[in-house]
């Protein structure tokens, strides 16, 4: 049985991993490299690495870090942050990286998404989507990484996953901004709903701060992985502890 | 750096292959990276990797005048992935002619509601036979996916997978093998199938 992927995400500036509330205040955690490895080893299923400055400043990755990273990891890792054309997705998968996730640049153009597919494979083409909940209705925001730019982008949240899936998407990472780093849960109704939009892969993202949330959005909004990054990054769960757990709950995880 | 190490990796011009030559570089191999017909048949050993469309890929292979080369190789071949996928004799992705070193097809996988496609993460090997590129892999050890077309499991096949149906995960055939998983990102299962295939006798 495939198993439910429990995914770290690592913010990078300037290349290295920070922590903060989104723009302000970051605090520098570390190496990629080093944290990457870290990760891997502990049991992490795949990485994402978000270029926290990249989309927002118009500026494209700095792919030394992906190169090093690559080099170091045995398990898959994504890239996500200021890719807005097929040859920087390209770029970051000639480093490589398995995987390239494409947010605010495709909501701006829609085309980038088939271009990706066509040219690397749908494997690789991940469509990140930032959510937000408002009258009972969800709805996508852009340029989220930039609370002077972040906007809602005209879209409703469950079209625009099943238009992504349409033009060659081959996984949705869907965050859940009202969960966005409350630690209070997934937003497990929202996901079911989206899950029940889409015949590829759907991961999770926005609310994790327990084991708990994990087997719910698993069980209950039947997501293939779940995405976390400061409940990893203070300690307030570890990764294979976290697995042990939801093995133990019957859920399939790789130990 | 022992000859038994010598490896090269063929480039088609699809798919990261910087992930694969960086795993057999952690193995203490030298990989070289070449999409040169003669290069590729004086190899002591090749992969073929790839992620991309079937018929894209048998394109570029025959552009590349590999066709001869690929079918005729002797020793130690290993397909991965979408390599695995071109040893079978055709694919439906795209009505590919593969190059017809295992016999069989390579069929799409269908999704269903509780089963998305492509086939994305780690799964379990059940393995079906014994063979040295398989040494010291636990049945039932998880490696890493990503595929939405699968080969039909047969003689040739050494490890299944279950994902909607049985299908094969690890292949033989004579001197060429294939993983439909990426050893490359597969931990520490990958990496010991990668190091079998180093080791495999020319």
């Amino acid at each position: 049985m495939l198993a439910r992927r429990i995914i770290p995400c690592l913010d990078v500036k300037d290349g290295r991993v920070v922590k903060g509330v989104r723009f302000r205040e970051h605090e520098d955690v570390g190496d990629p490299v080093e944290l990457a490895r870290r990760y891997a080893d502990e049991g992490a299923d795949e990485l994402v690495f978000y270029d926290i400055t990249a989309s927002a400043e118009d500026r494209t990755l700095d792919y030394a870090w992906v190169r090093a990273v690559a080099k170091v990891l045995d398990i898959p890792f994504c890239v996500a942050g200021g890719i807005r054309s097929v040859d920087a997705a390209l770029k970051c998968l000639e480093n490589g990286a398995d995987k390239v996730s494409i947010n605010s640049p495709a909501l701006e153009r829609p085309d980038l998404i088939g271009e990706i597919a066509r040219t690397a494979g749908s494997q690789c083409a991940v469509v990140g989507v930032d959510s937000f909940e408002a009258d009972g209705d969800y709805v996508v925001h852009q340029y989220t990484g930039d609370p002077e730019r972040s906007r809602a982008a005209g879209r409703r949240t469950l079209d625009w996953i099943a238009e992504a899936q349409d033009r060659g998407a081959g996984e949705i990472v869907l965050n859940c901004m009202n969960q966005d780093g409350v630690r209070q849960g997934y937003d497990v109704k929202q996901l079911k709903l989206a899950r029940g939009r889409l015949s590829i892969p759907l991961v999770a993202s926005g609310g994790a701060g327990a084991a708990e949330h994990f087997r719910e959005v698993f069980e209950d909004a039947d997501v293939s992985g779940a995405l976390a990054a400061s409940v990893f990054h203070k300690g307030v769960l570890s990764v294979p502890g976290l697995k042990r757990e939801l093995r133990e709950a019957g859920i399939e995880v790789r130990l | 750096m022992p000859k038994t190490l010598d490896v090269t990796v063929v480039r088609l011009g699809v798919g990261n292959t910087a992930s694969m030559m960086f795993a057999l570089e952690r193995l203490g191999a030298d990989p070289r990276l070449s999409s040169d017909p003669a290069e590729i048949a004086e190899a002591e050993r090749l992969i073929l990797p790839g992620v991309g469309a079937a018929a894209h890929a048998m394109g570029r292979i025959e552009a590349l005048g590999l066709t001869a080369v690929l079918k005729g190789f002797e020793r130690p071949l290993l397909g991965v992935c979408l390599g695995q996928q071109l040893l079978y004799e055709t694919s439906e992705e795209g009505d590919a002619r593969s190059l017809g070193r295992i016999p069989g097809a390579v069929r799409a996988m269908v999704a269903a509601p509780d089963r998305p496609v492509p086939h994305m993460g780690w799964n379990r090997l059940k393995i079906e036979r014994e063979d040295p590129l398989l040494e010291g892999v636990q049945d039932g050890a998880f490696v890493y996916f990503v595929h939405g077309y699968a080969c039909e499991t047969g003689p040739a096949t050494l490890a299944s997978t279950d994902y909607g149906g049985r299908f094969s995960s690890v292949v033989r055939a004579s001197n060429a093998w294939g993983c439909q998983f990426h050893p490359e990102r597969s931990a520490e299962t990958g990496a010991r199938i990668l190091q079998n295939f180093l080791r495999l006798p020319c």
